[in-house]
């Protein structure tokens, strides 16, 4: 299975054909939005690192025990290791994998990649985004000029080098990313998904554009006389999108930009016990966090409010002056 | 003679790094002793110094005492000139409108490639690496700055994987393999500081930090360094550049 394997334009025009882009209400809850995630299915990952990574998104997808995801996102954090431990994604297409430069390496990505024979194929973060970027234009291929004369070229056969049909010069090919689906969390939506970032987007727009389809969730939904009231904020429009879920603190323990920063006792508490046991360490984690709570409230209740209070005080720290 | 002032290895690498930087650069830093060495010139010596960062920010100006944890944070942007998407930060690199780009490494070549992919063999690695990030994109692209621990099992003959490409096979292999502008400039370690020879790409020792021999750089190193007749010595870290840089990061996160 080469990721590089393309969606015929063909296809890619049909689905789109297919899909309802009128404007109309998509709010669902996140057990029904999971549908739209397959077994199988190449799943595009938004945010970056540990900015609005769609986390109740993937916490919902633990818990309905998906299987063999093909994930691709610019950056990976811990959502790199639950997608590898819980066992729903046995390959991710990214350019760095860890829980955070902070913490040195993931025993769980070593567990998974050094003894269970999980895939991390290695990309450039531009190459990541040129993908991304790519399969948003409904073209096959971007042509880039790094990863040239790199082992991390040499590593992915997918990407062509070529002698430039204008200048002769040495340039890198690389494939579109078209995911079947894409998961992306943002600051606010309406209800048809019209969807406003504040803050960095990272690779969003693109692999909303690129995406088959678009589950999105979101800290709070708006009217939609209220995105008409700002258009320029809006970043991701409507027709790209298939679900909206309303989830406050959807990225926790990630952040959200101007709402909350990560949050860090969580985080180091969380690596110190998966690091230091990649296999039971995890699992004793999702069972606590992740397939124990009966909704996502009851998972940021065991986060503890002291915990979101300091990380939404810093948040929102960012629009003091 | 006024006493030495004490210092961390990690406190050295980041004062020495600052001061390849100049007034009116732009710079691409990565996380760790890169944004703090950045920070710390501009606060220092360069207040018209740019920093890009890979998350999307252009013109960051980090606050002392909230350092982000990665490029990626919101912390990053605070008055900063601009957000953009991190493909599109990336590709100004490749427009060339940045001066020098700035990393940390975890292994490095006599050519200045850099590994933080696999230690092994990569078909099966003894350790699987985070991985590149936008470090190959920034070394393909521009002029790098490398700031790292020196020990002789990170600075080898030949890296395990290129991750980051510096001169490649040496002499003008790195132009033939499609990458014609940048390349490495300046390796800082708690030992001394490199450049790189012009024809041959070899790594070069440029000068010693104080109270370090030449020996000692060698002992340290894993392959044949180049030494010229005369090399300087680095002037110590001064109490303004260790105050400074302890203000900006008071919890030691990236200098302990």
């Amino acid at each position: 299975m080469l990721d590089a394997q393309l969606e015929p334009y063909s296809r890619l025009r049909e689905n789109l054909a297919k899909r309802d882009r009128s404007l109309r209400e998509k709010v669902m809850s996140l057990e029904e939005a999971a549908s739209f995630v397959q077994n199988g299915m190449k799943v595009g990952i938004g945010g970056s690192t540990m900015s609005r990574t769609p986390m109740a998104m993937i916490w919902e997808l633990v818990r309905q025990r998906r299987e063999h995801l093909s994930c691709s996102r610019c950056i990976t954090s811990t959502d790199g290791d639950i997608l590898f431990g819980s066992g729903i994604s046995d390959h991710i297409i990214t350019s760095w994998f860890a829980q955070g430069i902070l913490w040195g390496l993931s025993k769980v990505m070593r567990h998974h990649i050094e003894t269970q024979g999980k895939r991390y194929d290695e990309w450039s973060h531009m190459a990541v985004g040129m993908r991304f970027r790519a399969g948003g234009m409904g073209v096959p291929f971007l042509p880039i000029r790094s990863m040239l004369g790199s082992d991390v070229m040499a590593q992915r056969p997918e990407a062509k080098a070529i002698d430039c049909p204008f200048t002769g010069e040495k340039l890198l090919l690389v494939p579109a990313l078209n995911p079947d689906v894409a998961l992306i969390h943002v600051q606010r939506c309406d209800a048809y998904g019209n969807a406003q970032i504040d803050g960095l987007q990272f690779m969003d727009i693109d692999l909303a554009m690129a995406a088959n389809s678009v589950i999105l969730t979101t800290e709070r939904i708006v009217s939609n006389d209220q995105i008409r009231r700002a258009p320029d904020q809006t970043k991701i429009p409507f027709f790209c999108v298939d679900a909206v879920v309303e989830v406050p603190y959807g990225s926790a323990p990630h952040e959200c930009y101007g709402l909350y920063e990560p949050m860090m006792k969580h985080m180091s508490a969380y690596v110190a016990q998966v690091n230091s046991d990649p296999i039971e360490g995890m699992q004793a984690y999702l069972d606590k966090y992740f397939h124990a709570p009966k909704s996502w409230n009851e998972y940021l209740a065991l986060i503890g409010m002291e915990e979101l209070l300091d990380a939404s005080q810093k948040g929102r720290s960012i629009y003091n002056d | 003679m006024t006493e030495p002032v004490r210092h961390t290895a990690s406190e050295i690498l980041a004062i020495l790094a600052s001061r390849q930087l100049t007034d009116g650069q732009v710079v691409f830093a990565g996380i760790g002793t890169p944004l703090l060495a950045a920070t710390l010139a501009q606060r220092l010596r360069a207040p018209g110094l740019t920093i890009l960062f890979e998350g999307g920010v252009v013109g960051a100006f980090v606050e002392p005492g909230k350092l982000p944890p990665s490029t990626n944070d919101q912390r990053c942007t605070k008055r900063a000139n601009m957000v953009l998407g991190s493909a599109d930060v990336l590709l100004l690199l490749q427009r060339g409108y940045v001066d020098v780009g700035f990393m940390g490494g975890a292994q490095i070549d006599q050519f200045g490639n850099l590994n933080s992919s696999y230690i092994g063999d990569p078909a099966a690695p003894k350790t699987r690496l985070p991985g590149t990030g936008g470090g190959n994109d920034i070394s393909s692209l521009t002029n790098m700055i490398v700031a790292m621990k020196h020990e002789k099992r990170r600075f080898v003959e030949k890296v395990d994987f290129i991750t980051s490409p510096g001169f490649l096979r040496g002499g003008t292999s790195r132009a033939e393999s499609g990458l014609p502008s940048g390349g490495m400039f300046r390796v800082i370690t708690e030992l001394a500081v490199f450049g790189f020879d012009g024809e041959s790409r070899r790594m070069k020792v440029l000068a010693l930090n104080p109270g370090v021999s030449r020996e000692e750089v060698q002992d340290n190193t894993g392959f044949k360094l180049v030494f010229d007749e005369k090399i300087a010595v680095t002037e110590p870290p001064t109490e303004h550049e260790l105050t400074t840089l302890r203000m900006l990061d008071p919890e030691r996160l990236f200098t302990a």
